[in-house]
């Protein structure tokens, strides 16, 4: 294992007390979640580790059982064996004490589901935005300001080496991560319940986003929907996450939140030229690698 | 259980040395060597003999897919699929998915379940409950070779073509349409997949009803049910739930192949159709079907633990019923694998519910073992150590088990390696570590030959740290968000594939000294124990007082059982 592992070992268990995370993307040798960004992604990590410590102790624990008995009741430890096979106090407690973790468990599951799966009442009509997503063999198509005249559709592909046509070429220099980043991003204001109708042309496809513990299948002939609130403007990178065909690795999703305003710019860029819009997200909203080229 | 078995004991064949037959069953004890006792063979030892060999040969090919996986997946970028390595042998990404899909298929329908239900039960069941053999020896017959035609017609599919412009099926082993309808493989592939598993389906139930039928009515005078062992328990249990579960697979299988062939529109969108409901269907049978795969095995680690222990199964009523639990829960909470398909709210909540209290059952047989082991005198032979290994394992993949049961979470982890982490560790890890620990159980018994311990055990702790190593890496990669069936990925999931690609390296290490262990048995053909109990005092069901290997025809006087 490298040194830097370790490194990541530490960092991750302080992460699983400490509720949150350092890392914003999957990095190498990570053992946790990608960092969760809303609201909601941030409560399903904190269900998440809780679960985790029980079943880490019962793992524990069993081990410790096997352990104790191969020790303790080995042929040479103990020559004659007991003959019981019947103990109810027991059986009573192995039954009821997994019943009351259950419960447990359960207790903190179920308004997380409801609290992930429900738009929250208090959202407001003019703070929900709505966006179309479409799954296809292979690339994602999203169309904004549905059913007003302003609505237009985006085509988003991923980028890669030596790519046939030009504008798909990954270039690590300017930011791309291979397998993750498209010419096309989708972008989102900041801030804003936003509202995902996901389907499909095609087969099924599945959107998916790790750091908003987020994923549906966009499904032909159904409209799927999800929603999220990001509060920090941001890039985010998803994997399509239903086994489309040929090229179900090679259809990322990639996400930019960024503020109202820069949304509408970016709307009226991207009608004048997709590649001006590109430009201009990568300018107000800088990647990771990007960041790191400039100092 | 604890009441001894008493056989009627002094009849020449019960200590058969090939020749000591009663002169009127000569005619059925031909030579190994000739076809027609294979061929046409009604005997249920030479059945489950055919079963096991079968499920050697597809388990072998299913290994290696597994390592062209690996391989692959060893770096990221394209290191086999892409058209040119070696040729091209291997083509494109597509046959990735061909690849994973038929892992998936032969590892469940060709390996697993005819090795633990076809093999092992066909050898044990009738020797553990006093029958002669199955009810219905012909029926067994034709049970078992349906598999390799429908084996031969799955392979097939591999060579004729799926999408346009390649070969294969490339949707996954749950055969989602629209991907596996016209739309995403038109080609024959899919076609003949649908007839293997038809076969496949067809051969597993009228094993099954064999199984209910003999358990049900040959048991020996005085085996209750509440007396019958706990693997003849689990095999009961077992062909219930493939009687009740198949037909529905092949009813969507069906439905599928008349949307492909005859124009019909059940799961076909611009029909009216709904995709979704094919995933229902599959998965109101998929969901068994795991419970299908490691039932048979608990039934086998229970009489390991007791065996070795010297000591009764602890709880044996409740060990059973909790067979009966986890099979009648795994009927009501299919739906957990479909949390992202865009169910009702209220619908997940149910099934989230429902599949959290299979881990009930489930713990009770956990502790169950330990507690039989505890104040036991415990042996560490070979087939003892594949069943801690397996209650190791199997707590680990339960444990994750629970995790994804939680919907909210599933959101995060559903479609990532962390699923995949979680059913190897109860299938790879847990079936196929039973079937291990029951090979060697009863190797002496089926075979006469003794295995050589070292081997065994050097099988087991190559095998233990290999597949560990191959799928405990695969809980961060899930974590961290990386996708299944996925023949590329970003630079960022190296490291734990990297960790993976070698433990599979251990691992073929380990299925190699498998193959090692048996040669060597075979070429020193170290005589068996002389009484047909190798085990001692511990072992106490009814195939450990036959000799090994057992007559041709067993109980021509029914044992009586206290």
């Amino acid at each position: 294992m490298r040194s830097g592992a370790w490194k990541y070992w530490a960092l991750s268990a302080a992460s699983l007390l400490g509720g949150g995370s350092a890392w914003a993307a999957p990095h190498d040798g990570g053992i946790d979640f990608q960092a969760p960004v809303t609201e909601t992604a941030k409560h399903i990590h904190a269900f998440h580790n809780e679960v985790l410590i029980i079943i880490v102790a019962i793992s524990i624990f069993v081990t410790a059982l096997l352990i104790w008995v191969m020790v303790r009741y080995n042929k040479r430890a103990n020559p004659v064996p007991k003959k019981f096979s019947h103990n109810t106090l027991v059986e009573i407690l192995w039954t009821v004490i997994p019943v009351l973790i259950l419960v447990w468990i359960a207790k903190g599951s179920f308004p997380l589901l409801y609290e992930q799966d429900v738009l929250p009442e208090q959202a407001k009509e003019e703070e929900i935005v709505d966006i179309k997503v479409y799954g296809n063999m292979w690339f994602w198509d999203y169309t904004y300001n549905v059913g007003t005249d302003n609505e237009f559709n985006v085509e988003s592909r991923m980028l890669k080496v030596g790519a046939p046509d030009p504008s798909l070429e990954l270039k690590p220099a300017r930011g791309d991560i291979a397998q993750l980043s498209v010419n096309n991003p989708m972008v989102a204001p900041v801030g804003k319940y936003i509202r995902l109708k996901i389907s499909a042309k095609d087969v099924i496809h599945a959107w998916a986003m790790p750091q908003f513990m987020l994923k549906v299948d966009a499904m032909p002939g159904r409209l799927n929907q999800l929603w999220f609130k990001v509060d920090e403007p941001g890039v985010f990178y998803g994997q399509c996450s239903e086994l489309c065909g040929k090229d179900h690795s090679n259809m990322p999703i990639e996400l930019r939140i960024v503020t109202e305003q820069q949304y509408v710019e970016w709307q009226r860029l991207f009608k004048e030229s997709p590649e001006a819009a590109r430009a201009y997200l990568d300018q107000v909203r800088p990647r990771p690698a990007q960041i790191a080229s400039a100092q | 259980m604890s009441s001894e078995p008493k056989t009627a004991a002094g009849h020449g064949h019960d200590h058969g040395h090939g020749h000591g037959h009663d002169h009127a069953h000569d005619h059925h004890d031909p030579k190994w060597y000739s076809p027609s006792r294979w061929l046409f063979s009604t005997n249920h030892k030479d059945i489950g003999t055919l079963y096991l060999m079968f499920a050697m040969c597809a388990g072998i090919i299913g290994f290696v897919f597994s390592g062209f996986m690996r391989a692959e997946l060893a770096e990221p970028g394209l290191q086999l699929f892409n058209g040119t390595a070696f040729g091209g042998f291997f083509g494109s990404e597509h046959n990735y998915n061909v690849i994973t899909t038929m892992h998936g298929l032969i590892m469940i329908f060709f390996m697993v379940m005819p090795a633990l239900i076809g093999g092992f039960g066909n050898w044990f069941v009738p020797l553990m409950i006093g029958a002669p053999d199955m009810a219905m020896p012909r029926m067994n017959n034709i049970s078992f070779w349906l598999l390799p035609v429908s084996f031969f017609l799955l392979l097939l599919s591999m060579f004729v073509p799926g999408p346009a412009g390649a070969n294969g099926f490339g949707g996954g082993w749950v055969l989602y349409p629209p991907l596996s309808g016209t739309t995403g493989h038109p080609g024959l592939a899919m076609d003949l997949v649908i007839f293997s598993l038809h076969l496949a389906g067809m051969s597993s139930i009228l094993g099954a009803i064999n199984f209910i039928v003999t358990i049900l009515n040959m048991r020996a005078p005085g085996m209750t049910l509440h007396k019958m062992p706990l693997f003849a328990w689990s095999v009961l249990i077992t062909a219930f739930l493939l009687v009740l579960a198949l037909p529905v697979l092949a009813g969507a299988l069906t439905m599928l192949l008349t949307d492909r062939n005859f124009g019909s529109k059940f799961f076909e969108v611009s029909g009216g159709g709904d995709p979704v409901m094919f995933q229902h269907l599959f998965w109101f049978f998929g969901h068994p079907e795991v419970y299908i795969m490691i039932l048979p095995g608990f039934g086998i680690v229970s009489h390991v633990i007791s065996t070795f222990s010297r000591k009764p199964i602890f709880g044996y009523l409740a060990m059973a019923y909790a067979m009966v639990a986890i099979g009648f829960i795994g009927f009501i909470v299919w739906a957990h694998h479909m949390y992202t398909v865009g169910m009702n709210v209220n619908l997940k909540a149910y099934f989230v519910a429902a599949t959290m209290v299979i881990a009930v059952p489930t713990g009770v047989k956990i502790f169950s073992w330990i507690a039989t082991m505890w104040g036991g005198s415990i042996e560490f032979k070979v087939p003892m150590l594949w069943a801690i290994g397996f209650i190791f394992l199997f707590t680990l993949g339960g444990v994750t088990g629970v995790v994804l049961a939680n919907a909210g979470v599933d959101h995060a982890l559903h479609d990532t390696y962390y699923v995949v982490a979680h059913f190897h560790y109860v299938l790879s890890l847990g079936a196929v570590f039973t079937l291990f620990c029951g090979w060697y159980y009863w190797f002496e018994k089926m075979f006469g030959i003794k295995y050589n311990g070292f081997i065994g055990g050097l099988h087991f702790w190559l095998m233990f740290v290999g597949s560990n190593l191959i799928f405990f890496p695969q809980h961060f990669l899930g974590l961290q968000g990386m996708p299944r069936r996925y023949v590329d990925y970003a630079v960022a999931f190296r490291e734990w594939h990297h960790w993976s690609t070698i433990g599979y390296w251990i691992a073929a290490a380990a299925t190699i000294v498998f193959f090692i262990g048996i040669l060597e048995a075979v070429v020193r053909r170290r005589k068996a124990t002389e009484s047909g109990n190798p085990w001692g005092e511990g072992a106490t069901t009814l195939e450990w007082t036959l000799s090994s290997p057992p007559p041709f025809h067993q109980y021509n006087d029914l044992p009586r059982f206290k």
